[in-house]
């Protein structure tokens, strides 16, 4: 077995050395009745290329974003990551270090933390940013939490934006912290509607902006009115690219911010893994959930860095932890800081005009479609349409076409009464003949 | 085959014959680096405002429809060629230890090889450039995937039914704690208190809470395992769920198991396992047959996707037949198609206790996983526990004689120690490992678990051949014999040859400085 360095002389000299007959004496702990002697019924040892084969046969079966037009979105994005950032990552330093508990020798890790902690902030317009949650949905859920730690109070509204899985998820969270959820239906463009749910048992509103039909909006003013009911404003992005042209949720009068970073660096994946930025307004800073990277000096006086305000946290203080969390997202954070150290702010800003001019043919392009309606009023990188006909059954139609147009929101919700309406977004790898071929099948789908 | 030995430069004895050389000695650099190791200014510092190494199109469009909404303030993110990207992070990343480097013998973390062949294929793009919402009549091969996995898992380990999506193993204890907490309240059953030991994981007791519980801690034995007397007293009916690690955190396994269940079960309550330290046992032990009702399993331990300074993780929850209904959206249930995914809490899956993340879970990992596991076999995983296992009690015995094992007798994967051996000494167990580092070793465990004073948990795992083994026994051999020998200094300041020496953790949290600003 080409992992296991032990040959058979090894393995006898050394349980010599210990003073065991044999393997299967080193586990005289386990009751008897629980020893298996023979392998469980799986298959046996395979060499790389039989295992090579085997998976690439089953990666066969599916259909790459990249194999042709693609237009989903709906919280994960297919954008171009340089090939620099990939080959960064694979760097054994990086790719073979656990979590740096020893600062000595984790400054790698840690000085790319505190870079990444720092463009997160400068992105949301935030003051402090932590070193990364395992996704946008888990970190909007902790967000929650930690509204109601800081507030007292034990009621979440949940904006008719929000993208349903992340509603699904705080949900799952808060129920059991005892924290009820109201989660207003879903609407295209009506984030404010959290502000008549405002009052004094109000923990936190979450509105989405861009939001999970695309809309984009100014957000000041749910703020201020969430503010003056003594609750928490936390701002949720899925689409991470939208910082370097939208407003920034800081800017808006965000208390929190919860976003996914899959965008910047990372892959599609097929939903995981991705990256979860957090990032607070400084007075909160110290009951954030998860890993801190913070800048320190070393006995020689030489600038270093550290993990720390870790009494939050659950190695020391267990039960009374702000979070459970424990392993986050460390090298989807290392991908997306070195894919931003490439981009720069010129980059960024470019790539974002690039995702939203994308998108803006993209709208153009449907709307001519007889029966195609854009709901969406002013976007990003995404529009919601409705059909003359259901979406799901016409993404499955076009998908043996070679075209894969969209998430139908009933994928989503599909007790929403939206059943018609799909969920289109475009970035840089759209093309402008992607465009065109999704509305050939379009066309040819419906008139 | 013998290992040649002859002119290896950090041979322990060599070292020991040079000592004496202080540090202090040795001229400092002019510029900060020291040999190939650069002083590396942050990407903050390196003068990129408005420079960037990504060559996309000139826009056609702007945004002059978005009006107001348009951020014109400045971001204040530097950028930098690709050249100097590179070069930046590559010196980064040689400040870092790793366990392509050396034994990284970190206790419960589980640090072993991470073959190349799992990093291929999850980067194929029929995996990684897969979109979760894709039509499912275009990812039949990543259900189908993720069907495998499912599977293994549960035939590893004997268990009704698997949820994948957790994200990492405290997310995974979440997703079985929430279970046992749905399971209760479907029969209308409040209960309020969640049983773990002393020497858990600090994720268990911070698990439970997050999940509404009291947490009530059971003593230990003088032999390291749960205490079935203070368990028993301790049950009730107000119990929800016992927690246990097995093997447990003090590399034992909990010899009591099959009784800790039948109490917890007598007791109404569900017995959770945090799957931590399944590696010691896979291919030789079901959870299953010892009566545990959820588990989860960190991929990046047992399965050995690689770690990444941090994660990302994957932590796939086992669950009985008890708990399977109250598993997390969404589901892999058979279809007529083969594997499909339930994404909606209907039919098999009405009583599902919701989502807890978006879309399907890790399957970055998932593939990285399978691979492991197909190249393996479930012989060849067997054989890894094994030798994970030999390994652990190798290590135990050559140093048993110069060190204290906090437990007599046989350990499963790793062999923990105290500091009764370093008593007099000056030296702490910090002191210690600090030292370790500067012999070209990452420290073990320390302080963990709690319930063994100056604690050392030294985890080899199985990829350690017996060279590097031997290599490591002796490095820890001939700083304990310098620690007795009074060699305090060599301790008290290590390390001297690491990229920094120790760090000012309590300025760091004083005045929290937790990013880049511009010097005043």
């Amino acid at each position: 077995m080409r992992y296991l360095p032990l040959t058979e002389p090894d393995r006898a000299a050394m349980l010599a050395v210990i003073g065991a007959a044999s393997l299967d004496a080193l586990f005289e702990d386990v009751p008897v009745s629980a020893r298996l002697d023979r392998p469980v019924d799986l298959p046996g040892f395979q060499g790389e290329a039989e295992v090579e084969r085997q998976l690439s046969r089953l990666a066969a079966k599916n259909r790459a974003a990249g194999d042709g037009p693609f237009f989903c979105g709906a919280g994960a994005y297919r954008h171009h990551v340089p090939a620099t950032v990939d080959h960064l990552i694979q760097r054994s330093e990086f790719l073979t270090s656990y979590t740096p508990y020893q600062p000595e020798i984790t400054q790698g890790t840690l000085q790319a933390l505190f870079e990444f902690q720092t463009q997160v902030a400068s992105l949301t317009g935030m003051e402090v940013a932590n070193a990364s949650m395992y996704d946008g949905s888990t970190a909007a859920a902790e967000a929650v939490l930690m509204a109601h730690r800081v507030t007292r109070r034990a009621k979440a509204i949940l904006s008719p934006g929000l993208h349903p899985h992340y509603a699904d998820t705080i949900r799952t969270l808060a129920h059991s912290a005892g924290v009820e959820v109201v989660r207003l239906p879903l609407g295209v463009d009506n984030e404010a509607a959290v502000i008549a749910e405002l009052g004094p048992d109000v923990a936190c509103v979450v509105v989405q902006t861009p939001n999970v039909f695309g809309t984009a909006s100014d957000v000041t003013t749910i703020g201020e009115a969430a503010h003056a009911a003594g609750a928490l404003m936390i701002c949720v992005t899925t689409e991470a690219v939208s910082f370097g042209l939208l407003k920034a949720p800081g800017a808006m009068g965000a208390d929190i911010v919860a976003a996914e970073g899959q965008s910047i660096g990372n892959g599609l994946n097929f939903g995981g893994p991705y990256v979860g930025l957090f990032a607070v307004r400084e007075k909160l800073m110290r009951q954030m959930p998860g890993r801190v990277c913070g800048e320190t000096v070393d006995a020689e006086g030489r600038r270093g860095f550290v993990l720390t305000l870790s009494t939050r946290e659950q190695h020391i203080r267990r039960e009374k932890a702000t979070s459970n969390i424990c392993t986050n997202s460390g090298l989807c954070a290392l991908a997306f800081t070195i894919h931003m150290s490439l981009l720069g702010e010129v980059g960024l800003r470019r790539l974002a005009l690039l995702n939203h001019q994308q998108a803006r043919k993209l709208k153009t392009a449907v709307e001519a479609i007889p029966g195609v309606e854009v709901l969406t009023p002013r976007f990003f990188n995404e529009i919601a349409v409705r059909l003359p006909t259901a979406a799901a059954p016409l993404v499955d139609a076009l998908a043996a076409k070679g075209v894969i147009a969209g998430v139908p929101v009933s994928r989503l919700d599909p007790y929403a009464g939206l059943d018609d309406v799909m969920l289109l977004a475009a970035t840089e790898t759209t093309q402008d003949d992607d465009i065109a071929a999704l509305k050939r099948a379009l066309t040819e789908a419906l008139v | 085959m013998s290992v040649v030995n002859i002119g290896r430069p950090t041979r322990p004895n060599l070292i020991a014959a040079n000592e004496g050389a202080a540090p202090s000695a040795v001229p400092a650099t002019l510029t900060g680096g020291r040999g190939l190791l650069q002083d590396e200014p942050l990407i903050f510092e390196l003068g990129g405002w408005d420079k960037t190494g990504v060559d996309l199109p000139e826009p056609e469009l702007d945004a002059s429809d978005l009006g107001d909404l348009v951020r014109h303030d400045a971001i204040g993110l530097p950028g930098l060629s690709e050249p100097e990207t590179v070069r930046h992070y590559v010196r980064l990343s040689q400040k870092n230890h790793a366990i392509d480097l050396a034994l990284y013998p970190l206790g419960s973390c589980t640090m072993k090889h991470n073959p190349r062949l799992n990093e291929k294929l999850a980067r194929l793009p029929g995996f990684a450039d897969l979109h979760p919402l894709q039509p499912a009549s275009t990812t039949r091969g990543a259900v189908e995937l993720m069907a495998g996995l499912a599977h293994w898992l549960t035939t590893l380990t004997g268990m009704a039914a698997v949820a994948m999506s957790p994200k990492a193993g405290a997310h995974g204890e979440l997703c079985g704690i929430l279970a046992i907490r749905a399971a209760h309240e479907a029969r209308g059953d409040a209960r309020r208190r969640v049983l773990t030991p002393t020497s858990a994981h600090g994720t268990n007791p911070a698990t439970a809470a997050q999940a509404g519980y009291e947490v009530e801690e059971i003593a230990q034995t003088p032999e390291g395992r749960v205490d079935l007397a203070d368990l028993a007293a301790k049950l009730g009916p107000d119990v929800a769920a016992v927690m246990v690690t097995n093997p447990n955190t003090c590399g034992l396994f909990e010899n009591d198991v099959i009784e800790i269940a039948r109490l917890t079960h007598e007791a109404g309550a569900y017995f959770y396992c945090d799957g931590a330290n399944f590696n010691a046992i896979v291919g030789r032990v079901r959870p299953g047959d010892l009566g545990v009702d959820a588990m989860h399993i960190n991929l990046h331990k047992t399965f050995s996707t690689p770690h990444g300074g941090g994660g990302p993780g994957a932590g796939p929850v086992v669950l009985s037949q008890a708990l399977a209904p109250y598993a997390p959206l969404p589901w892999i249930v058979a279809g007529a198609d083969g594997h499909e995914l339930l994404e909606q809490a209907t039919g098999p899956a009405a009583q599902a206790e919701g989502r807890l993340c978006a879309f399907h879970g890790q399957m970055g990992m998932f593939v990285r996983a399978y691979a492991y596991m197909l190249s393996h076999g479930s012989d060849g995983l067997r054989q890894a526990s094994a030798d994970a296992v030999l390994n652990a009690n190798y290590v135990k015995a050559r140093l048993s004689d110069v060190m204290t094992p906090a437990f007599e007798g046989l350990c499963m994967h790793e062999a923990l120690f105290d500091d009764r051996w370093l008593e007099g000494t000056g030296v702490s167990t910090l002191d210690f490992a600090k030292a370790m580092i500067d012999e070209g070793f990452h420290p073990m465990t320390m302080y963990f678990p709690l319930v063994v004073h100056g604690a050392m948990l030294i985890e080899p795992t199985e990829t350690e051949s017996k060279a590097e083994l031997d290599r490591f026994v002796e490095a820890l051999r001939a700083l304990a014999a310098a620690a007795k020998a009074g060699d305090v200094g060599r301790f008290k300041g290590a390390p001297f040859h690491a990229p920094l020496r120790r760090l000012d953790e309590t300025q760091a949290a004083r005045k929290p400085k937790l990013k880049w600003a511009p010097p005043q």
